[in-house]
């Protein structure tokens, strides 16, 4: 495949995964969304763990802190991190069938909402809603359609001419 | 490597405000793409008005013009009233600030965390807009700026909870702070003893204490009051006087912040300087 093909798409599902993360919701709904920039971030580490590495992980960490408005660092420490556990087990991840990977990815998307809350809690406490939460279970839940999607953009040949 | 370099980050950003240069670079990445999640609403909004009747605009032009007399007269008697008040604060050697400027901004509809009351709007510290400026609507007071970045900016509303307001009950000045609920359609009053003179009803206004909201402008008017025996303070909410959850139109106010000055006799204040906006 051309390089410079596959980094196109990777941009651009990561510009899509940026939009869906700002997505204008209704207060009640918005606490559902998932951390859709992170399970992109997953599925390219475990796809081309060649091309899409720790610095990739951190760099889009530090747009996604941008784009939520929190304090910088603290995505990209989640993002990296999560990518590195992901880059280590990536052979292993790939056998899995969906089910058993969905559990890798619930703890995952738990320990990168438990670093934010961690950093979160270090600045103001007691603030944070249980509700907090809940983006870990939808993120778990959405990551057969991330898969399906992603492989079927990976796999996809560009048009001949 | 990764982790030691985003530590650092956070240390910095929390210490320094050297990191806001680092988030204005990667604004200019980011911001393309608020605008982006936006277009759609704004596409829909410019089509809904495009295709709106002849009819419909003719009677919405008849009636603002209507609001736009009844307004005007009002006006006409506030340079009176500022005048007076203007001489009644030099009677108590006081003074008095006014002048205020004002710029519009759009709200961009991009939901950035679901916890924090925080909006993005759609200009930024290319039109001068800075920290801790406040921004209003028609209605009232809507929240401080957060953080100005180069494109977009973005305000915490008076509901986050990391947000308070100092306020005064507009019926007898009763000086309190105004604390976010984290629900955007309540404000708590939670520095009020259960004694304090305050009923279903009244309106805050901003007190004009610390400095970031000029005085006078509709904060929320109190809803609900129970006092708790055995506790100091008393159990206020209040609603807010804005939309917060409808505007798309909000108002970033500059300030001036040199009060005018003192006047020491009455009889001279024709030669105060003209205070229209």
């Amino acid at each position: 495949m051309n390089i410079s093909y596959g980094y196109s798409k990777i941009i651009l599902t990561m510009i899509l995964a940026m939009c869906l993360r700002i997505l204008p919701l209704s207060s009640e709904s918005a606490v559902y969304n998932p951390d859709w920039v992170l399970l992109v971030v997953i599925y390219w580490s475990l796809a081309v763990p060649e091309t899409v590495g720790i610095f990739t992980a951190w760099t889009f960490g530090l747009f996604s802190d941008v784009l939520t408005g929190q304090l910088i660092g603290q995505h990209a420490l989640a993002y990296s991190l999560v990518v590195y556990i992901c880059l280590k087990l990536h052979k292993r991840i790939r056998q899995f069938p969906l089910l058993q990977q969905e559990v890798f990815i619930f703890f995952c998307l738990l320990l990168s909402q438990l670093l934010l809350f961690l950093v979160k809690n270090l600045l103001h406490p007691a603030q944070l809603h249980s509700t907090f939460w809940l983006p870990v279970f939808t993120g778990t839940l959405c990551w057969p359609l991330i898969y399906t999607v992603l492989r079927f953009v990976r796999l996809a040949q560009p048009v001949q001419k | 490597m990764a982790v030691i370099a985003s530590v650092a980050l956070l240390i910095a950003g929390q210490r320094t405000q050297q990191i806001d240069l680092l988030r204005a670079a990667l604004s200019f990445v980011v911001d393309p793409i608020k605008y982006l999640v936006d277009l759609p609403s704004t596409v829909y909004k410019q089509a809904s008005e495009s295709i709106q009747s002849y009819v419909n605009l003719k009677e919405e032009n008849g009636r603002l013009r209507d609001y736009q007399l009844i307004h005007q007269t009002q006006l006409l008697k506030l340079e009176a009233l500022e005048k007076e008040n203007i001489r009644l604060r030099a009677l108590l050697e006081n003074s008095f600030k006014l002048g205020e400027q004002v710029l519009i901004a759009e709200l961009l509809s991009v939901n950035m965390a679901p916890y924090e009351h925080i909006v993005v709007v759609n200009k930024g510290t290319r039109f001068g807009v800075h920290q801790q400026q406040p921004v209003l609507d028609a209605n009232g007071v809507v929240g401080q700026v957060f953080r100005a970045m180069p494109l977009t900016s973005e305000i915490m509303l008076i509901t986050d909870p990391n947000h308070a307001v100092p306020v005064q009950v507009n019926r007898n000045g009763l000086l309190t702070i105004a604390v976010g609920s984290g629900q955007i359609n309540k404000l708590l009053l939670p520095y009020l003893p259960s004694n304090a003179d305050i009923r279903p009803g009244d309106l805050l206004i901003t007190s004009g204490l610390g400095g970031t909201f000029p005085q006078g402008y509709p904060v929320a008017v109190v809803d609900e009051f129970t006092s708790q025996l055995n506790k100091p303070f008393a159990n206020i909410t209040a609603t807010p006087m804005a939309k917060l959850d409808r505007n798309r139109e909000l108002m970033i106010v500059w300030s001036n912040s040199t009060p005018v000055p003192l006047i020491t006799k009455p009889s001279t204040t024709d030669s105060t300087p003209n205070s229209s906006p």
